[in-house]
């Protein structure tokens, strides 16, 4: 079994034009008189780029293995969580309460502790590590026990959508001491590095994108091993892939719980740029948000699935700036036409037509 | 040895005991008794055909022995050692049962090739196939499985653009790639041209000896070919053993066929 390259062309092309972006942003926002990247726009690249890492991660799962998970924004979030909660105590004593030792939220509600599960937040390197963990465990465990009692399909999708609801209830609650309903907030820097300043929105963004070039990378490296090949063996032949001794739901384990960590890194980088995380991000709608950029750019594809991100990402800026009423409307109409009109994506359709064009003229010499 | 009296097992040398011993085995699905005290005897290289009309329990009965189903009373016993019962589909495929499902079940976004390295007996956890390399050892195993399911020149193609015998092949090659001692075939010649379906029970026949291997099948012909021991499957239990001729000839083998 020959294996396929790591990069192909279409990655290629991918990292390529990420790589144009990591040094255009700088340039143009930093070095460059009259600003031709103006700061706006380099947070909302920054922003964009995060959400196809949270595609990619979804692709993993539903476009190579067939999970089609209707909660991912949960893990997202939670990545989002550990994030904001670091952000959280970098701000100290700068608060609007000036407490040194608690957030604004908990000095609200008359909290006189830290509870545990803050402790060590004012380190980075554990918040790092909980950007993996929370949204790791908590898929670890969820799909423990899915996977193991065998729920699959619709049954599947319903209750990772039960689970994302679950938890947005939960974190709406004050007592849970995650800001409830404001959620985490008023952020002031990052490793001493001051969040308001270009400088640090253009670093993000030049992380996000070496982020999202690593979710690929990864992605594709998984992908294109046999591990990935057994993966779509579940996909398309779950029943026959056990009889050959596979044991199925090892691999969804596996490949569910890598696709949630990714989800979380993509949301610990998403909150220093936009300045918040709040319950909302939980939201049921968020989650089937996801699925449509990954079916709008294309299932099982990798590339196709950031692509699709960032175009409905873009479209709804867009949209909700100019007719704020009809996004979802335009979001609906989006996902049936390329359902019906599209069903490789818009990657699919795009290298069908440049293969067309190839042939055309291939055709015209041998004729002539 | 016959499955009446399955006593007379116990002190034969573990070369010969029984490949697979199924005693008193039943399954009820809400009332319905799909198996019903079902007793049966495969040795070690035998080749079995199992017949039936509808409803017989066959798929039920390879549903047990593969670990899908678990039977509500009765021993299924894997070399007079293991309990199968105990055990799930990837557990018994790693001892060593492979099944072949009656609608050709391959993997169609694969290639031919891949179909059958997927299938190669190997270690099968994640871990392993994350850093899996191919050599050479499975490329030539590869070759000699192609050789032998005939589809040589597919090689690179899709499995999913196979015709449906080639397809019924392919999933036979996979099932010889597990290494198998014991292969379950459920109807292998169904949508098959006849010269394929001669081709099938060749290659059925020449894989039995090395191993055991049970065929489910509706056409008399196919099993006429095979050449071999037929069990009769009626409502659940066994109805008559021997070769097909005798067991045809039997008055109640006909009203279950033919009567009514």
């Amino acid at each position: 079994m020959p294996r396929q390259g790591l990069i192909d062309r279409r990655l290629a092309i991918f990292l390529l034009g990420l790589f144009i972006l990591t040094v255009a942003v700088p340039v143009g926002n930093l070095a460059m008189a009259g600003k031709p990247v103006p700061t706006y726009l380099v947070a909302l690249i920054g922003k964009y780029l995060c959400y196809a890492l949270l595609a990619v991660a979804l692709d993993l799962v539903w476009g190579y293995c067939g999970i089609l998970s209707l909660g991912h924004g949960a893990f997202f979030a939670l990545g989002g969580y550990a994030m904001g909660m670091y952000l959280m105590r970098e701000i100290g004593a700068r608060g609007v309460y000036a407490n040194p030792l608690l957030p604004d939220f908990m000095v609200f509600i008359g909290w006189k502790h830290l509870p545990w599960y803050w402790w060590g937040f004012d380190h980075f390197w554990l918040a790092a590590i909980m950007v993996l963990l929370a949204p790791g465990i908590l898929a670890f465990t969820f799909g423990w026990f899915a996977f193991r009692s065998r729920v699959t399909g619709v049954y599947l999708s319903i209750i990772t959508q039960a689970m994302t609801y679950a938890l947005m209830l939960a974190f709406f609650r004050n007592e849970m001491g995650f800001g409830g309903n404001n959620g985490l907030t008023d952020f002031k820097d990052i490793l001493g590095f001051d969040l308001a300043s270009d400088g640090t929105k253009v670093g993000l963004t030049m992380l996000s994108a070496v982020a999202l070039a690593g979710g690929l990378l990864l992605s594709r490296w998984i992908t294109t091993s046999r591990l990935g090949k057994v993966l779509v063996c579940v996909r398309d032949a779950e029943s026959r892939t056990r009889f050959l001794g596979y044991r199925v739901e090892h691999y969804k384990l596996f490949i569910f719980t890598v696709s949630a960590m990714m989800a979380g890194v993509a949301g610990a980088l998403y909150v220093p740029q936009v300045g918040i995380i709040n319950p909302s991000e939980f939201s049921p709608a968020n989650s089937i948000e996801i699925v449509i950029w990954v079916a709008l750019g294309g299932r099982g594809t990798l590339v196709g699935a950031a692509l699709g991100a960032i175009i409905v990402a873009a479209a709804k800026t867009y949209l909700t700036g100019a007719l704020p009423e009809a996004w979802l409307y335009a979001l609906g109409a989006l996902f049936i036409l390329v359902t019906i009109a599209l069903p490789t994506g818009v990657l699919g359709a795009v290298e069908t037509g440049i293969g067309r064009l190839r042939r055309r003229p291939a055709a015209k010499e041998a004729e002539a | 040895m016959s499955a009446h009296h399955p006593h007379a097992i116990g002190g034969l040398p573990p070369e010969e005991l029984p490949q697979l011993y199924l005693n008193g085995v039943s399954r009820a699905f809400e009332g319905f008794k799909a198996i019903n005290n079902l007793s049966l005897v495969i040795e070690p290289g035998e080749l079995r055909a199992v017949i039936g009309p509808n409803g017989a329990g066959k798929t039920t009965m390879m549903d047990i022995i593969t670990g899908k189903t678990r039977p509500d009373t009765g021993e299924v016993l894997w070399q007079q050692t293991v309990d199968l019962t105990k055990l799930d589909e990837a557990d018994t495929a790693r001892l060593g049962i492979g099944r072949k499902f009656q609608k050709p079940t391959v993997f169609e976004s694969h290639t031919v090739a891949d179909n059958l390295a997927l299938a190669i007996k190997a270690d099968r956890s994640p871990w392993a196939t994350l850093f899996h390399r191919a050599d050479v050892a499975e490329a030539a195993r590869i070759d000699e499985l192609l050789g032998i399911i005939r589809l040589g020149d597919k090689r690179h193609r899709m499995a999913g653009d196979l015709s449906h015998g080639q397809k019924q092949w392919l999933e036979i090659g996979m099932l010889l790639a597990q290494d198998p001692q014991l292969l379950l075939v459920d109807e292998p010649a169904a949508g098959m041209t006849d010269a394929e379906t001669m081709l099938t029970a060749d290659l059925l026949k020449s894989i039995a000896g090395e191993r055991s291997v049970i065929v489910v099948e509706h056409d008399m012909e196919f099993v006429r070919a095979l050449g071999c021991k037929v069990t009769v499957l009626h409502q659940g239990s066994v109805l008559a053993e021997g070769n097909l001729e005798m067991v045809s000839a039997m008055p109640e083998v006909i009203e279950v066929y033919l009567g009514r």
